[in-house]
């Protein structure tokens, strides 16, 4: 008989997508800052630099913007490379180079530049305002990036695997809230059997319902789906979630799909309001399915705020399930 | 390139003791006048505005552009290295066809970029160049990271990239240098020491004296030289490019030269001070030093001089009328290759309507 599948954390199966890559593909090598016999901040490599040797796995200066940058030449070259940040925070160091290098270089002048650039990002962890960033906004608007927001271990494990595989750039967000707390069952790895790879643009299904939609990704999914069990408990409110996990490109069939079946719109991130993603999604639901609406899109977001560090601050700051079930509330007796 | 008739061998030992034959001097010579004169041509179809946007000369620093790049192993899948926009040289030496340079600045359909980009922003990289973006110093981790690519496969191939004295001035000139040196990669930076960084000269860039001092800060072996010399670029150029391929990490050449244009055609350069552009011209061209020290040691015939003249023109004048009439780009074409996949943009409702 074979073994249950073991249970393993977001982190771990991450962990499991970057190693089997580097044994499939002697192509893929990882660099960045402390990735290396220390195994990365957050653990996420460890082990890595004694197996596969110092040449794949690279620890750099602390220069992301050159982490970036030598990436984009190496991937030129053939090569495919995964660089850390080690906080997802300090993207804003290289955002030049995303946005004006890698992101141009196949439209502008015909170079592949198949790179990940994967990091830990979000709040809730009591980070402060440089530990805890969501930078996905910023670089939703840059034509020729992906942009890639697992929530689940399963695709924590198959979204990292397709974008390394992905001939595009991609940039791999992690939410750190979710590295160890979160666990699922998942095939032994290496064992032969069934091999994740979640596909990049299609976001999924999480929760069927009937009466209201939310629309998230990556921790305010978790609390989406906490929210939409509370509806169903205490007020019979039948709440549909919809997992984007991409979202650069975005899944707009999906996402009309969901409002076109609940007619009701509720779109949670954890990322602030203004120029926020929600803000996207919602004029697309106005462009493509205006006429199917029964109510005003809604957000639930951060604040306008850089993210404060204090429990009580944070807290205020940040969605939680309550908003959500609140807001979900008035949307669905509206 | 087809040569002259090919003369006996006389080899010119320059201080390093790097030889080049006849033929080599004859081809060198051959691509300082072919960038000076498809500059020249370039000029004219600004002038007829037929070159779209910007022109940027490399007047004054054909030297050290053709130098440094003749000093690497050029043909398929050799040496790699990334020109900024005075560096037109550079990238003929390397096989960039003049034909592929006019289309480019002429927006044409059928140029290395097909519209959508400008001057030298082009790249083969089989023939060994990488186009810049206008971002001054990134090409330096751009570069550090092709090197890198050289390293971990093996290879014994060098990439060579360029900044001038403003671009050292760039948070990824430091990043990418420092990355570069301490990962020990086969990677040659020629620092151009060139007086002008649009309007901005050095003293209002830098504290140093000169480029190299910077580049010694990060414990990078670099030298001086003068960039109007062919032969000393060409020599120093050599010797870095073979100590990289061989181990010995990252060089840094300084060539002290100067921009003897505005940043582009359109600039004046009344922040020039008066009888400099002048002196340079008349004393410093690094054309006719080159010209005069093969004459001077009769390395080579003055004939065979005339005739690489005659030729560069035909040559520039038949790229010109290949292209000159082209079409370009047709509008939708602007869709396309943003990603692999999905493989073009949607075009929008309104454009439909």
């Amino acid at each position: 008989m074979a073994p249950p599948p073991a249970e393993v954390t977001f982190l771990e199966a991450l962990r499991q997508g970057l190693w089997e890559e580097m044994e499939r593909d002697d192509r893929v090598f990882i660099l960045g800052e402390d990735v290396g016999l220390y195994g990365g901040a957050f653990k996420v490599t460890e082990g890595f630099s004694k197996r596969f040797g110092e040449s794949r796995v690279i620890d750099t200066p602390i220069s992301e913007a050159a982490i970036v940058g030598a990436a984009a030449g190496a991937a030129h070259m053939g090569l495919r490379p995964v660089a850390e940040m080690q906080f997802i925070d300090f993207i804003s160091c290289a955002y030049d180079m995303l946005t004006n290098y890698v992101a141009t270089a196949r439209y502008r002048a015909g170079l592949s530049t198949p790179i990940v650039v994967r990091g830990p990002c979000g709040g809730y962890v009591r980070g402060g305002p440089f530990h805890s960033q969501n930078p996905e906004a910023a670089f939703l608007h840059t034509p020729g990036l992906k942009i890639v927001y697992p929530a689940t271990v399963r695709d924590a494990k198959g979204l990292i695997k397709s974008s390394i595989r992905d001939d595009d750039p991609v940039l791999f967000l992690e939410h750190k809230w979710l590295y160890r707390r979160i666990k699922d069952q998942l095939p032994e790895a290496g064992g032969g059997g069934e091999e994740i790879l979640t596909p990049i643009g299609q976001a999924r299904m999480a929760r069927e319902g009937k009466h209201l939609s939310i629309i998230s990704y990556g921790a305010t999914l978790w609390k989406s789906l906490e929210a939409a069990d509370k509806l169903e408990k205490e007020d019979g409110v039948s709440v549909e979630v919809l997992d984007l996990r991409t979202l650069l490109p975005l899944d707009d069939a999906a996402i009309v799909a969901t409002v076109k079946k609940t007619n009701k719109v509720l779109i949670v991130h954890e990322d602030t309001r203004t120029g926020g993603i929600a803000g996207e999604i919602a004029a697309r639901i106005n462009e493509q399915a205006f006429e199917w609406l029964d109510g005003p899109i809604m957000r639930v977001t951060a604040h306008d705020v850089p993210l404060p560090y204090a429990p009580t601050l944070e807290d205020f700051v940040l969605p939680q399930t309550d908003d959500i079930v609140k807001a979900a509330r008035w949307l669905a007796a509206y | 390139m087809a040569l002259p008739a090919t003369r006996p061998t006389a080899a010119v030992p320059p201080p390093g003791g790097a030889a080049l034959s006849t033929d080599q001097l004859l081809e060198i010579y051959y691509y300082l006048r072919l960038t000076r004169t498809l500059e020249e041509r370039l000029v004219a179809l600004y002038r007829q505005t037929k070159v779209i946007g910007g022109l940027f000369r490399s007047l004054g620093q054909e030297g050290e552009s053709v130098a440094s790049a003749y000093a690497l192993e050029r043909g398929r899948n050799k040496d790699i290295l990334s020109p900024l926009i005075r560096n037109l040289g550079s990238l003929l030496v390397m096989g960039a066809p003049p034909i592929e340079i006019l289309r480019q600045y002429m927006a044409k359909a059928d140029g290395p970029t097909h519209g959508r980009e400008l001057n030298v922003h082009f790249n083969d990289l089989e023939k060994g160049y990488l186009g810049q973006i206008s971002h001054l110093g990134d090409m330096i981790p751009v570069m550090a990271g092709i090197a890198l690519s050289f390293k971990l496969r093996g290879e014994p191939r060098v990439g060579l990239v360029y900044i001038g004295d403003g671009g050292t001035s760039t948070g990824t000139f430091h990043e990418g240098l420092n990355l570069a040196t301490v990962q020990r990669l086969p990677l040659v930076v020629i620092g151009e020491y060139n007086h002008w960084a649009y309007s901005t000269p050095p003293a209002k860039q830098f504290a140093v004296k000169d480029l190299a001092e910077k580049a010694k800060g990060y414990g990078i072996p670099a030298v001086t030289v003068d960039g109007n010399d062919v032969f000393a670029v060409y020599e120093a150029t050599k010797f870095a490019a073979e100590h990289a391929r061989h181990g010995k990490g990252v060089h840094f050449i300084e060539v002290k030269t100067y921009r003897r244009k505005g940043h582009a055609e359109h600039d004046d350069q009344h922040y020039v001070p008066k009888g400099e552009l002048e002196q340079w011209a008349k004393a410093n061209d690094p054309v006719d030093r080159y010209v005069q020290r093969l004459l001077a040691a009769d390395l080579v015939a003055e004939a065979d001089l005339k005739d690489i003249d005659d030729r560069v023109r035909v040559e520039v004048d038949q790229a010109t009328d290949a292209c000159v009439d082209e079409p370009p780009p047709e509008p939708e074409t602007a869709l396309p290759g943003v990603y692999v996949d999905p493989p073009a943009a949607d075009k929008l409702w309104f454009k439909s309507l």
